[in-house]
């Protein structure tokens, strides 16, 4: 292909990714922005196979390899659940590092003695940042995914192994640059990933979303310090985006939840072992019927519902709309408060919501809700825990402290819809549960909804 | 944030930059590896989030809660 063509094309697909995340800053023109995207992505893809100095000679290998990650990616991404949407974007993050840490890889195979240090540096960093950003983000999966704990996972001395891996990976790094052997990218390699993992396990709770978009951020410079390598306009200017949209992002999360990013960040090096939960006390809670708690809502003036996770999980949010038509139906005032990082991911809970159809005026923003809360008579907490929580307020040092809360305490009444007495993801006591106006309903969401459902419309 | 994940995916291009070049069985498998994963980043990332931009379709109002920590969160 014609240089000249080929460059023109190569602006093409960075104009189609400017115009992408554009698009994606507004919920109006945020579908077509991703596609505009999708589409510059095939354009870039069919392009490199025309760009100066192909060779052809693994075509096959190539196209089977597109073929196998399609038939992989596109099914996942077709049939997941929307409650494990976050742990999916997590996932793909980290194949993304991964696969720019096997490109860096293979470039510096074939770098030979022949390359400035520029290019060394660069490759190295690429190595080292798509391996910290491929483990972490398989262990944010894993956390996400409950297949491990979701607690902080904290360890004695943790702070001093996390401060010798990132010293062991740079000194290493230095090793590579000197030797430009395969041991001591060997070593590199292994320790960044092991930094990943460590970087991670002491993040719990809330943070996480913070930690998946900061790994994205990271992901974006890798390709844009790979592009550099490889001399490809398009990888430099994808990545930068990416690089730079990814930290503003992650500073905006990072601000709406009240925490520093650089608290976020070095938790890991500061977080101490915990004092074991306060053990053994059994305090009593107040758990209710479904009758009863039909018959408050049903002589309630103002419900507000408050959707977490659970939620989620119970598949419960068409239940959960039957329940707010039948109050408004009966003239009860129904309000959904929405947490900014109610479910897993910023704008979950509203994509869920979305899904059975509740009206947009009713999903309500924490800052417009909290001053109506004094005015509510009650309050149902469906699956959420964390974002309820008093001890964000009260508690300096517990995992979310600092984090705006719903203050769901001002209103009248406040029911839990549990399953069970235990801790949110964050795994921190709720003071709230055992507050006297406080009833309890255990049982998975949705069955308990129905219940209620069912004892109104016989009321 | 999902929407800026897939467009990380187009590390695909250097995937298959690499891949071309390789001059050896290793270079081959790991290059190889490489495009596979690229290719579920960037295939999968899309397609995620227009299916999650999907549940927005003909609703009367858009909520502005989901934009302010990105749109591209969705």
């Amino acid at each position: 292909m014609n240089e000249n063509l080929y460059g023109v094309l190569t602006l093409v697909v960075s104009v189609c990714f400017i115009l992408a995340l554009k698009g994606l800053s507004s919920p109006k023109s945020a579908r077509r922005g991703n596609l505009i995207g999708a589409a510059g992505a095939f354009i870039a893809t069919d392009l490199v196979f025309f760009s100066p100095g192909m060779t052809h000679q693994h075509k096959w290998w190539i196209l089977g390899a597109i073929f196998f990650g399609v038939i992989v990616g596109v099914p996942a991404a077709r049939k997941i659940q929307m409650t494990q949407m976050p742990q999916l974007v997590a996932l793909f993050n980290g194949v993304g590092g991964g696969a720019a840490a096997l490109v860096a890889i293979v470039e510096y195979l074939k770098l030979g003695s022949g390359a400035s240090t520029a290019e060394v540096v660069a490759t190295v960093f690429t190595v080292i940042v798509g391996c910290v950003s491929f483990s972490g983000s398989i262990v944010t999966f894993l956390k996400l995914q409950e297949i491990m704990t979701t607690r902080p996972v904290v360890f004695p001395g943790g702070r001093f192994v996390i401060a010798a891996t990132l010293a062991g990976t740079l000194g290493s790094a230095e090793w590579v640059i000197h030797s430009l052997g395969n041991t001591s990218l060997t070593v590199m390699a292994v320790l960044a990933l092991l930094f990943g993992v460590l970087f991670v396990l002491p993040v719990g709770g809330a943070d996480v979303p913070i930690v998946i978009s900061l790994l994205n951020a990271f992901t974006g410079l890798t390709v844009a310090a790979s592009g550099y390598v490889l001399q490809s306009t398009l990888l430099i200017v994808a990545g930068t985006l990416v690089g730079a949209s990814g930290t503003i992002l992650t500073r905006l999360m990072a601000a709406a939840m009240g925490r520093s990013l650089f608290g976020t960040l070095f938790g890991a090096f500061t977080a101490k072992p915990q004092a074991a939960v306060e053990g053994g006390e059994v305090r009593s809670v107040k758990s209710s019927s479904p009758d009863d708690v039909a018959i408050l809502l049903n002589y309630a003036q103002r419900v507000v519902i408050v959707p977490g996770f659970g939620l989620a999980v119970a598949q419960a949010q068409h239940t959960v709309r039957e329940l707010a038509d039948l109050l408004t139906a009966k003239g009860v005032e129904v309000a959904y408060g929405i947490h900014p990082v109610a479910g897993r991911m910023p704008g979950h809970m509203n994509v869920l919501l979305a899904e059975a159809n509740v009206p947009y005026e009713q999903l309500v923003e924490m800052d417009e809700v909290n001053p109506t809360f004094p005015q509510t008579d009650v309050v149902l907490v469906v699956g959420a825990n964390d974002v309820v929580n008093p001890a964000a307020k009260t508690t300096p040092g517990c995992p979310i402290y600092g984090m705006p809360i719903l203050d769901v305490a001002e209103a009248g009444n406040v029911i839990f819809l549990k399953r069970s007495m235990r801790p949110g993801f964050a795994g921190i006591e709720n003071e709230l549960l055992y507050d006297p106006k406080t009833s309890l309903l255990f049982g998975d969401a949705k069955d308990s909804l129905t219940k209620v459902v069912n004892a109104l419309k016989a009321l | 944030m999902s929407g800026a994940n897939a467009i990380h995916g187009i590390i695909l291009v250097g995937a298959i930059t690499v891949t071309d070049h390789a001059s050896n069985n290793i270079q081959l498998g790991l290059g190889t590896a490489a495009v596979v994963l690229a290719t579920v980043n960037m295939v999968g990332g899309f397609v995620v989030t227009d299916r999650m931009l999907e549940m927005f379709k003909g609703k009367p109002r858009v909520k502005k809660d989901a934009e302010v920590s990105g749109g591209e969160s969705k």
